[in-house]
């Protein structure tokens, strides 16, 4: 009877020892749409996702800076993700989205193309971004692999700075 | 640890609060040495700091105020007059208490700073035999303490019996006629007595010095007579307001919460007259309009309220100056005297915070190089001391911050050569220029007017400083001058930062907010009116000539309307300067809340923040200061007709497919029956069901139509304001529109003329004429035609 009680209390602890170990391991992200490429941003940094409204043109500032605009009282900067990206612009459509991303005090809002899903990646699948492109100055924080899918980790915080 | 920490926090707090009071206190105690009651204030501010720091185990604070204690302790007790050399070194332990509480602040210790020298001069001080520094001022000092001194040690004991005895007496009687005096004057005698008394006392004091007899009672009686004074604040205390300690960061976030309420109110306010223009005469009106003017009524008076929460007096700035005078004429060897008024006047606390340094410039500059040295002030027939008046005034929305002083006054001649000397402007601008103009030379970077750069000023950075301080804070600074007479500088600033009253112009397509402080006048002008010179564009109004700036240059704004023959002049004064801001359209006068645009965005040139509008968008507010400048740099392209080269782009057509027609009408039949006839032409063709549609879709650009057809009577916006809405875009402005309606009379067609419509089509119609008609104006190539 003990023998069995034992064996069952070791099963569950078990079990939950392995569902911690996976909660830890697994980054929980954002992905969503630039031009061909996916990319992906941590589901934490997210302050909201929002259907595009109109907004404010702000002068000397570079193209793939839109302007401001309202969320709720707040005045916010609006970047365009395609023309930093270096794409060509796009008109806005049915996709089309505002992130509104938040690292600290900064807030900004994206404009992306369109939102694909949230993803629960394995730490172990995302890999350090190729040597040729990963320096400080990189945008990108890693590349995460999920089945025939590679996704670009982006830094929030390099997005939400202002490089001009 | 916590607990330290808040134990910390409270001491601060508190000891700041007493040090800012004590620099003024110390300065008014020189003048009346003894007045007891500010001596005794004195004494408990370092009494209170010592206690505490020792508590928290702050030693060298501990020890600084311990010393300076002693000292004081002997100046109240009437055993050590305090003399200037002596307060030096009161002012001196002072400042290193106010480095120390800083440290303390910043590091959670007290240490870095030596203050055993002080210490050391403070104990100088208070063993009687004053400093070495300046001997003329010891011998009073040091004769009167020693005599006072021996004179009891020298006593024996039936003679120190005798002199209690007779001391006793004293107070009894000076009880007696206290008690007289309060009921005959009041509650005032509290008041009265400290004044009185030692004012007859201090005649006796240099009187007596030679004969110590007199002398003696002197230290002593004070100490008697400090019991009525002691019970003064006691009584004080008990008619002082009620007052709670908040924390800034709670003021700011409820000023924040207010702002919005303002935005929601104007929101409220448009949407009000939105409905009461469509459900006119309707009952429930009323009532809504009383709800409305109520809720914007409470706003306004909550605002002001939670506004006056954050006013501080500007005493609390004023109140270094009179120490900083003393240091000064010190320094100077000049005699200067200072005459605060208005200290109780308030503004709000950020405002506060910024202006005190651009007063500090003024009045250093004002004790440099306004106030001559006596001899030079005697000999121009002035009295030998110089006098600076500060005061401070509201008037209307603004605090007038005056400061005026009788010194020499600023020389015209003398700033306008110095000027052209170092090359700040040229001889043709200095003749050119009014006195006002010249006096606010002094503001520009690099100028003086000192012949030597002394410690005090004549570096040429303050006064540059002083104007861009202000400026920031969005006051302007008027100067007035009368050379021997005296310079008289008024900075006029706003009450409050967040909450403004703002102009509100439109360009193209686009508003912008000018802070209304800032706005002189508005003129209507038309395109004629305006000039050419040197490159830039001028007016005249009235006597002047003023110049222009288009205010779509200075922000980048796309020419996409074509501008009409009347524009707006939007006079933009800023201390003496003025410009001119030409913008297509006022839109109206506005109370906005100032918004940052953040981290990301900030030092934009020439936007000072962005504020929300009543319909939610966002309108960038201008920055004038940096207008002005940037204005200087642009040239005017913005009259130049630039129009018809931007016009249309006409591409080559290489098939029928290529032809674009817009079909507008509200009924889905009718635009059946204008696509079926004209499908056989081949070309492309765009639908819209109404005005406001197809005008949207021109604005996106995605098509290059060559020709529209437009229905008159449509919902939200009818064919004639559509046409002569789309007239007003370059690009469009020679498209051919073509009217298709069932409205025969020649009114109609009159006003299809008029804004704009070539062609003119009547219900019913042939499908032949129509594509007749629409291949006629699209210049349609017959080779298309299968």
């Amino acid at each position: 009877m003990s023998d069995k009680l034992k064996q069952i209390i070791n099963q569950q602890s078990d079990q939950q020892g392995v569902t911690i170990d996976q909660s830890d391991d697994i980054v929980q992200l954002v992905g969503f749409i630039i031009g061909e490429e996916e990319y992906a941003v941590p589901i934490l940094s997210i302050q909201e996702i929002i259907k595009p409204f109109s907004w404010t043109r702000v002068p000397q500032v570079p193209k793939y800076v839109l302007g401001v605009f309202n969320l709720r009282g707040s005045v916010i900067p609006l970047i365009d993700l395609r023309q930093k990206f270096g794409l060509a612009k796009q008109k806005h459509n049915e996709e089309t989205r505002f992130f509104v991303m938040r690292d600290g005090d900064d807030v900004a809002g994206f404009v992306i193309d369109r939102l694909t899903m949230a993803i629960r990646i394995k730490k172990s699948d995302i890999g350090a971004p190729p040597d040729t492109i990963s320096s400080d100055d990189s945008m990108i924080d890693g590349v995460g692999k999920q089945e025939d899918r590679i996704i670009t980790i982006l830094k929030v915080d390099r997005l939400l700075e202002r490089d001009f | 640890m916590d607990e330290f920490q808040e134990i910390l926090q409270d001491f601060l707090v508190e000891s700041f609060e007493l040090v800012e009071q004590l620099d003024s206190d110390l300065v008014e105690l020189e003048n009346t040495p003894e007045d007891l009651e500010l001596l005794n204030g004195i004494f408990r501010v370092a009494h209170t700091v010592k206690g505490a720091s020792s508590f928290l185990n702050f030693d060298v604070l501990t020890h600084l105020t311990h010393h300076m204690e002693d000292v004081l302790n002997k100046a109240r007790h009437g055993d050590l007059i305090i003399t200037s050399d002596v307060m030096d070194v009161i002012l001196e332990s002072v400042d290193l208490m106010k480095a120390l509480l800083v440290i303390i602040r910043d590091t959670s210790a007290d240490t870095g700073v030596d203050v055993a020298e002080c210490v050391k001069k403070l104990d100088i001080c208070s063993s009687g035999k004053a400093s070495i520094e300046s001997p003329v001022v010891v011998e009073v000092v040091v004769e009167e303490s020693s005599e006072d001194d021996t004179d009891y040690d020298s006593m024996n004991a039936d003679e120190l019996e005798a002199e209690i005895e007779r001391l006793l007496q004293e107070r009894q009687e000076e009880d007696k006629a206290k008690r007289k005096a309060k009921i005959a004057a009041g509650e005032k005698v509290v008041s009265i007595e400290p004044d009185d008394e030692p004012t007859v006392e201090t005649k006796n004091i240099p009187e007596a010095v030679p004969t110590p007899v007199v002398v003696t009672p002197t230290p002593v009686a004070p100490k008697v007579k400090s019991a009525p004074q002691a019970a003064a604040p006691a009584k004080k205390a008990a008619t002082v307001e009620q007052t709670i300690r908040v924390d800034v960061k709670r003021l700011d976030h409820l000023m924040n919460l207010i702002g919005e309420l303002v935005l929601a109110k104007n929101r409220l306010i448009k949407i009000n007259d939105d409905v009461e223009e469509r459900y006119e005469g309707e009952e429930f009106l009323e009532e809504l309009n009383q709800v409305v003017s109520i809720v914007s009524l409470v706003t306004t008076d909550l605002q002001i309220a939670v506004m006056k929460t954050r006013m501080l007096p500007i005493g609390k700035v004023f109140n270094k100056f009179p120490r900083m005078i003393r240091d000064l004429t010190r320094e100077l060897n000049k005699k200067i005297e200072l005459d605060i008024s208005g200290e109780e006047t308030e503004l709000d606390k950020s405002i506060v915070e910024e202006v005190g340094d651009p007063l500090v410039h003024i009045i250093r500059n004002s004790c440099d190089h306004g106030i001559e040295i006596p001899e030079i002030r005697i000999a121009a027939g002035k009295s030998e001391t110089g006098t600076i008046r500060l005061k401070a005034y509201n008037e209307g929305n603004q605090i007038v911050i005056q400061i005026d002083d009788d010194g020499k006054g600023l020389d015209v001649d003398m700033l306008k050569a110095k000027s052209t000397e170092n090359g700040t402007i040229t001889e043709k601008e200095a003749d050119q220029m009014s006195d006002k103009e010249a006096f606010s030379l002094i503001f520009r970077p690099g100028f003086s007017t000192a012949t030597a750069v002394t410690n005090v000023s004549g570096r040429g950075v303050g006064m540059d400083v002083v104007k861009t301080n202000i400026e920031k804070l969005n006051g302007i600074i008027d100067i007035d001058s009368e050379l021997g007479v005296g310079t008289s500088m008024k900075l006029k600033i706003p009450l409050t930062l967040a909450i403004i009253q703002a102009l509100l112009v439109g360009v193209q397509e686009e508003y912008y907010a000018i802070p209304l402080a800032s706005v002189l006048e508005t003129v209507r002008i038309s395109k004629n009116e305006i000039y050419t010179v040197e490159g830039r564009s001028v007016m005249r109004l009235r006597d002047d000539v003023l110049s222009l700036v288009h205010i779509g240059d200075i922000f980048e704004v796309e020419r996409i309307l074509d501008s009409s023959e009347h524009a707006y002049v939007v006079v933009l004064g800023l201390g003496t300067q003025k410009l001119g801001l030409i913008v297509d359209t006022l839109v109206g006068q506005e109370e906005i809340v100032i918004k940052s645009l953040g981290e990301y965005l900030k030092g934009i040139e020439g936007v000072a923040g962005a504020t929300i509008r009543g319909d939610g968008g966002v309108t960038l507010i201008v920055d004038v200061v940096a207008l002005m400048d940037i204005a200087k740099s642009v040239k005017a392209s913005a009259l130049v007709e630039s129009s018809s080269s931007a016009a249309q782009i006409t591409h080559e057509k290489t098939k029928a497919s290529d032809y674009t027609v817009m079909i507008v009408d509200d009924s889905k039949t009718d635009r059946m029956i204008m696509r079926k006839a004209m499908e056989p032409l081949g070309v492309s063709l765009v639908e819209a069901a109404d005005g406001q549609e197809a005008l949207s879709i021109l604005k996106q650009g995605d098509y290059n139509f060559d020709a529209m057809l437009i229905d008159i009577e449509m919902p939200r916006m009818d064919g004639y304001t559509l046409a002569s809405e789309i007239k007003k875009y370059n690009r469009y402005k020679n498209m051919p529109l073509i009217a298709v309606t069932s409205r025969t009379g020649k009114s109609d067609r009159m006003r299809g003329v008029e804004s704009g419509m070539v062609e003119y089509i009547t219900k019913p119609y042939s499908s032949d004429y129509l594509a007749s008609v629409v291949q006629r104006n699209i210049n349609f190539k017959s080779e298309f035609l299968s």
